[in-house]
């Protein structure tokens, strides 16, 4: 009796000290995370002449917006973003286009190989790129094209931005129809045998009963698959052998010379490339976390 | 009882297949069939294609040109002569344990955010942050901050700044530890600059793990921790035998996720020039592409179904605990 009495005199002092103890690791941690980015900024705004002789931590004497100028006219990155922006828009309108119509038919109606696309889809998406990369850029170069689609002049898909858009919307389908079709089963079956009986086509479910439900599940992976897309940097590297064809995030591997020397420099171009999903993650930060979870759990 | 309730509308299901007009049935067809169509032809058929290459010698200048070698290309690259295979698998290894102990960090992290944290939305934010940044950005961003010889975090904390003291902690391919298996010409072993990698790669996934598991813990349902403190359960038992279990579908997709990221490791390596020491697979398959002549198209292709063999397991697993769910 005595026993159990000082054990609950004992443990809110105890938690509380547990608890403050918590507090000073989470911040502890959370301000060695900002360090990086923090660092970058920092450094990137100050001339390269002084933070070599001072060091990259210590009190500024002057701040400059030359690192910026620079990175952005030697990393050629207003034609970067460009190549970025061709690929990203119409494979992410592609993506969400095919894995809703996919995920549609095999979650709201049932047949028999429902389960096996699933699985093939689901299992495609998991391999890693490398593993499908040296017959696909064989394909590619079987494929022709005509080059005034494109900016090679070798009259084949490889190193054309053509390329890359397919193989992002071959790989990314598979875990947007994974996601989709989880969110669609939990919408009751009757809504759409209530526009059965009342006449309504497939396709007209389609568009103006299931997709409107989704709203919130594409918002979620629209936000998820932009940043993916734009940080992809394999497919960017193998496929376009021309450097001004890669989007920003490939074209890092451009980089040289003077990137290499002046630090301050690399600081100015990493946040440049960093700041359009920096800012999509902090505007849609809700969005972002509700896409993995939706992933990650099953619905 | 169940088998009445599954098999009535199971019928009714059927009838309104039938029910389903030839546009609709058309409609359906096109919904399945072109996605498919597009995934399996530019995802499985290179897939199997790696497979049925890696038996072959190939230039991969002209199609039809490809030689059936048999098993010889898996020789090459599993004799010692090659030494090119183990370090990068070896670095592979390494990436895999430390990711899994970044895999277990992050969960600490949830598991701590999870105790009603004030402000915890912001902690959230911050450790998540660099998951949006794409790792070869991570890998430009820690080269000009932590990493750099002259006046990089790194080098300041430890005092090495001064000309000649500088560590150079991206070219340093000088090895941690090294242990000799018989049959290998050289040792394998941690280079340090790999282990420097290793650094930028725990900032970006403790935050990813955290995030996923995070989600998770806050769908167990609290009735059943309640019960387990009444029972007399300390933390660690509460976790370890009430809390991990409930969270098994969620410890799947954090475990595949680790071991993929382990072998799809390319984008940081590529991104700071592959400096020596620091190979892994997914650079060897990339590297054999071209080269002087030709590429080799058919000893690409075996280190790429090296990564699938070694992937393929998890994915089975993976799928394997996913469709027993669906079922259930």
């Amino acid at each position: 009796m005595s026993a159990h009495l000082t054990v609950v005199k004992r443990q809110p002092r105890r938690a509380k000290l547990w608890r403050i103890g918590l507090y000073v690791f989470l911040t502890a941690m959370a301000l060695l995370w900002l360090v990086p980015v923090g660092g970058a900024i920092y450094a990137s705004l100050r001339p390269y002449g002084e933070t070599q002789k001072l060091g990259l931590f210590s009190l500024p004497k002057s701040f400059t917006i030359q690192n910026y100028k620079d990175a952005w006219t030697e990393g050629g990155m207003s034609r970067a973003f460009g190549n970025t922006m061709f690929i990203v828009i119409p494979s992410l309108i592609l993506i969400l286009a095919f894995s809703s119509a996919m995920a549609f038919a095999v979650s709201r109606f049932s047949w028999r190989f429902n389960v096996t696309l699933l699985l093939i889809f689901t299992a495609g998406n998991l391999l890693p790129a490398q593993v499908i990369f040296q017959p696909l850029f064989q394909m590619f170069k079987a494929m022709p094209w005509p080059d005034f689609l494109s900016d090679t002049n070798t009259g084949d898909l490889l190193g054309t931005k053509i390329a890359v858009i397919i193989i992002h919307v071959a790989f990314q389908t598979g875990f947007c129809t994974f996601v989709l079709s989880n969110y669609m089963k939990t919408i009751p079956k009757e809504l759409g045998e209530a526009a059965m009986v009342d006449g309504a086509s497939v396709v007209r479910q389609f568009f103006q009963i299931i997709m409107p439900l989704c709203r919130p599940a594409l918002a979620a992976l629209a936000t998820l698959e932009f940043t993916w897309l734009y940080n992809d940097f394999f497919w960017g590297v193998v496929l376009l052998n021309q450097g001004a064809e890669r989007p920003i995030t490939s074209s890092i591997a451009n980089l040289g010379g003077q990137f290499f020397l002046n630090d301050n420099l690399i600081a100015a171009a990493s946040m440049i490339i960093a700041v359009p999903t920096l800012a999509v993650y902090l505007a849609l930060q809700r969005h972002f976390i509700s896409g993995l979870t939706l992933g990650a759990s099953k619905g | 009882m169940s088998t009445e309730v599954t098999t009535a509308p199971r019928k009714g299901r059927r009838r309104r297949y039938s029910q389903l007009s030839r546009r609709d049935k058309i409609a359906l067809g096109l919904f399945v069939g072109v996605p498919t169509a597009v995934h399996i032809m530019f995802v499985w058929v290179p897939a199997i294609s790696t497979v049925l290459l890696s038996f072959t010698k190939w230039d991969g200048l002209k199609l039809g040109t490809w030689k059936l070698i048999g098993f010889k290309n898996y020789w090459a690259v599993f004799t010692v002569f090659d030494g090119k295979f183990f370090p990068a698998f070896f670095n592979n290894i390494i990436l895999l344990v430390f990711l899994s102990v970044c895999s277990a960090i992050g969960v600490l992290f949830a598991y701590l955010l999870d105790k009603n944290i004030r402000g915890s939305p912001i902690y959230q934010s911050i450790y998540y942050m660099p998951v949006v940044l794409s790792l070869a950005v991570v890998g430009f961003i820690w080269k000009g901050v932590m990493w750099s010889p002259r006046q990089g975090l790194f080098n300041v904390i430890l005092g090495r700044t001064a000309q000649g003291d500088q560590i150079d902690w991206v070219g340093n391919a000088e090895k941690i530890f090294t242990f000799h298996i018989p049959g290998l010409d050289a040792p394998l072993g941690l280079s340090k600059n790999f282990a420097a990698l290793l650094i930028a790669i725990a900032w970006r996934h403790i935050g990813y793990v955290m995030v996923l598991y995070l989600a998770g813990l806050k769908s167990v349902d609290p009735s059943l921790r309640e019960a387990a403190a009444i029972d007399g359960c300390n933390e660690w038992q509460a976790f370890r035998r009430v809390v991990f279990p409930v969270m098994k579908p969620i410890n799947v997709v954090v475990f595949v996720i680790t071991v993929i990221e382990a072998l799809r490791a390319f984008d940081i390596i590529f991104a700071l020039k592959k400096p020596p020491g620091t190979q892994v697979l997914g650079i060897l398959v990339r590297d054999n592409l071209v080269g002087e002549g030709g590429g080799q198209v058919g000893l690409g292709s075996t280190y790429g179904v090296v990564l699938l063999l070694l992937c393929l397991v998890f994915i089975i697993w993976y799928l394997v605990n996913n469709y027993r769910e669906n079922e259930a």
